[in-house]
């Protein structure tokens, strides 16, 4: 059984054309150079040398400077400042806005909101490293099922609110589906503020899943095939393979996984956006970053606001750094 | 290593190039014969939020009046859909159209942006409803269409409810409200909570409970505004009692503005509280799904001061001439034409800001009810912006739905407390806000 769809040469694609095969199959053409050919030539061409990796690079970096890192410069200058979003005067007013950031306890308490998506990160995990185990030994219709756990990640996440807007809804889908079990007294899913955060949890779960669920298959994979025959041959069964397999060999990416989880739940967004817009008390702090900005034009403060985000999330990432150390995995 | 600083050299070059080409532009607008007065001429950009009369062409057919009047002229419509959030944005920027309708700015901003039509005393004998687009005696707009606020309601469900007549007190709502939960299948008021904007309408009524035409700046000055006797607590109240006596939708968090129109005038919903310009789609919507236009009516506030019923009328979105614009006398001459000529206001079912029109017709109800309409007074110089700054800075928005889906939630028993813990947060927030900027 193959490891993987892709890289085995045997199954390559029928659309190459003959002399592509050739060239595949009986390694590079000769004559055609060799590769000293750019060693000699004038002046010119040396100079077109030297300049060809700068070249290549500045679209890359100059792109990355200004889209990322002088927006990012101007958020910390307006940080500093009182600024609506609209005047053409910006009063400069020092540290007040990180002040109030931290002073005003309204700020704060949506962090609270982030809780469920971070315990629903864990159950996130636990479904993608479960379907990632089963799907990486044989299984009937292994590629059916990776596309369908993989699928909903590729769906915007726009229409992922909509289409969960109406699985809620009162006599929805999913309410409709309960009572076909028997639950004919359904809560509210998005109007009862004990449930709207873990409605909205499962649908990040739902969404997110998938991306989990290939960084996980495509480490399993990465495993050396030796190994499972080995501990097959000890009489390992599956439980014990994934235990002292597989589960230390994906150790790294579980980690990464986490930092990215975690990260992700301080940082929600679209998903409450879209479906309650922050209302029934499902605001997360970039909701209300956002209200801050744009419901009571206070740039400045909103600014502070993701400033501070991107300092928690730099510190969370550190400290789960230190936590599980980028050790080298060795299954020997 | 001499290669390598050239590298980086070359890099910050063309970093700082690309950065370069997004400050500059302009040109023209500086132009000394470029006034509102000069010669009508030139490209104009009309911004808009009617995207859906850029579809019906409505708009291409006013362009093309306007143009057998101006020749010289050449009218592009650019239509937005999030028209209020899109164009704060768009603000930042000199390209945001010749004639735009003005984002929510506030009032000591306008000179930055938009170019003066005037001293406001002339236009006084002409215009209704200058107040919002005027600072300190400077007219920078004129209202595109005027609005009534009150309630919209379909008349069949309170008849079949046994209601006779319209409410004119918040006890009055109540029973009526009530009846309808027990004699109808309809729900009594829609809050529209999930889309949020409808939740604001109602403060648009603003004046009404008081009779004060000073309404705005009473409130930016009250250190508790949310107290017995005010507008904005029988506002507010009017919410919070119709949805802690479960006379509202069941859950509010799916509701679905475009399906309200069709519910409220197919009579699965009795009552919502928006602007008078809500009244044409609401007939549009009864006609297209099989029921009568007739059936909507349009009642005042549930309010009485010395036994008379008020209604305020306000202006839309007001119209003006970017400062940015390379003919800034075509723009002006098309918002002159549109708002006298166009014939908007009354295809719309509104109210013409030009004083010597008449009301229109589907206000009449008002009328026979003997509902006086009220205007609010322009606010004293330098307090222009006092209401929405007080707003801004106590984070209250008077303009938004965020301090009123809490109200509901708190209401139907989502979220702690009750009126009166909730009323002394707002309070507090507000009258440390008015400590702030009042004084």
């Amino acid at each position: 059984m193959a490891l993987a769809t892709s890289g085995s040469a045997a199954d390559a694609p029928a659309v190459l054309s003959a002399p592509a095969r050739a060239r595949r199959f009986r390694g590079p053409r000769r004559g055609a150079g060799g590769p000293d050919r750019w060693s000699g030539g004038s002046a010119g061409q040396r100079l077109m040398q030297h300049l060809t990796p700068w070249l290549f690079l500045s679209a890359a970096v100059g792109l990355l400077l200004l889209f990322t890192y002088w927006p990012a410069v101007n958020l910390f200058y307006f940080s500093v400042t009182d600024w609506d979003g609209i005047d053409l005067t910006k009063n400069f007013v020092g540290l007040d806005n990180y002040v109030k950031v931290f002073t005003d306890p309204r700020i704060f308490s949506v962090f609270g909101v982030s809780l469920y998506y971070f315990i629903a990160t864990f159950a996130q995990m636990a479904i993608a490293l479960y379907f990632a185990t089963i799907l990486s030994f044989s299984t009937k219709f292994q590629n059916l099922f990776r596309g369908i756990l993989f699928f909903p990640y590729l769906i915007n996440g726009v229409a992922i609110g909509f289409v969960f807007l109406y699985l809620f809804q009162p006599g929805g889908t999913l309410d409709t589906v309960l009572s076909w079990v028997g639950v004919t007294d359904p809560p509210k899913w998005l109007g009862d503020p004990n449930i709207v955060n873990w409605s909205l949890a499962g649908t990040s779960v739902w969404r997110y899943t998938g991306l989990n669920f290939v960084l996980f298959l495509g480490a399993i994979q990465s495993i050396p095939r030796e190994l499972y025959e080995a501990a097959e041959l000890d009489g390992a069964s599956r439980f014990q393979q994934f235990w002292a397999l597989i589960f230390p060999g994906i150790r790294r990416i579980i980690g990464l996984s986490f930092i990215l989880a975690v990260a992700g739940a301080l940082s929600v967004f679209e998903i409450p956006f879209i479906m309650t817009g922050g209302a029934n008390g499902s605001a997360t702090f970039v909701i209300q970053t956002l209200q801050t900005a744009f419901a009571f034009r206070q740039v400045g403060l909103a600014s502070a606001m993701a400033v501070v985000l991107l300092m928690i999330v730099l510190i969370v990432t550190v400290i789960q750094r230190r936590v599980f150390p980028d050790d080298k995995v060795d299954l020997t | 290593m001499a290669r390598k600083a050239i590298g980086a050299l070359a890099l910050i070059t063309v970093a700082g190039l690309a950065l370069a080409g997004c400050s500059g532009g302009g040109g023209g607008a500086g132009d000394a014969d470029n006034t509102i007065d000069g010669e009508v001429k030139g490209d104009i950009k009309v911004m808009t939020w009617r995207t859906d009369l850029i579809a019906d062409g409505t708009f291409d057919k006013y362009a093309e009046e306007f143009t057998a009047k101006y020749p010289d002229v050449n009218v592009t419509f650019e239509g937005i859909t999030d028209y209020a959030g899109e164009m704060q944005t768009r603000m930042s920027t000199t390209n945001y159209g010749d004639v735009l309708g003005i984002p929510t700015i506030s009032p000591d901003q306008y000179d930055q942006f938009l170019e003066p039509l005037g001293k406001t005393a002339d236009f006084e004998d002409t215009y209704r409803f200058l107040p919002a687009s005027s600072y300190e005696g400077t007219q920078y707009g004129v209202a595109f269409g005027g609005n009534a606020n009150g309630v919209v309601y379909n008349k069949k469900v309170f008849e079949e409810a046994g209601v006779t007549e319209v409410p004119k007190t918040e006890d009055e709502w109540l029973a009526a409200l009530e009846l309808i939960k027990d004699n109808t299948d309809a729900i009594p008021l829609y809050t529209n909570y999930k889309d949020g904007w409808p939740l604001t309408q109602s403060f648009g009524n603003l004046g009404v409970v008081t009779d004060d035409p000073d309404a705005p700046i009473t409130m930016a000055e009250n250190k508790a505004p949310w107290t017995e006797g005010t507008d904005v607590y029988a506002i507010d109240s009017l919410l919070y009692d119709s949805v802690a006596a479960g006379l509202t939708e069941e859950d509010p968090l799916t509701t679905n503005w475009e399906q309200s129109k069709v519910d409220l005038a197919t009579g699965k919903i009795a009552a919502m509280t928006l602007g008078s310009w809500a009244i044409s789609q609401m007939q549009a919507a009864a006609e297209d799904n099989g029921a009568s236009a007739d059936d909507i009516g349009y009642m005042a506030f549930p309010a009485t001061v010395d036994g008379k019923q008020l209604a305020v009328v306000g202006g839309d979105y007001n119209l003006a001439v970017s400062k940015h614009s390379e003919a800034k006398a075509a723009a002006w001459a098309w918002i002159k034409w549109v708002v006298e000529e166009s014939g908007y206001t009354e295809a719309q079912g509104m109210i013409s800001p030009v004083l010597s029109k008449p009301l229109p017709d589907n206000l009449a109800g008002f009328t026979d009810a003997g509902v006086e309409l009220m205007e609010i007074n322009p606010a004293p110089a330098g307090k222009e912006s006092l209401l929405a700054d007080t707003a801004n800075d106590s984070q209250i928005d008077l303009y938004g739905p965020l301090y009123r889906q809490k109200l509901v939630d708190i209401a139907r028993g989502a979220a702690d407390g009750d009126k009166d813990s909730y009323f002394a947060e707002l309070n507090e927030r507000w009258g440390a806000a008015v400590d702030q900027l009042a004084g």
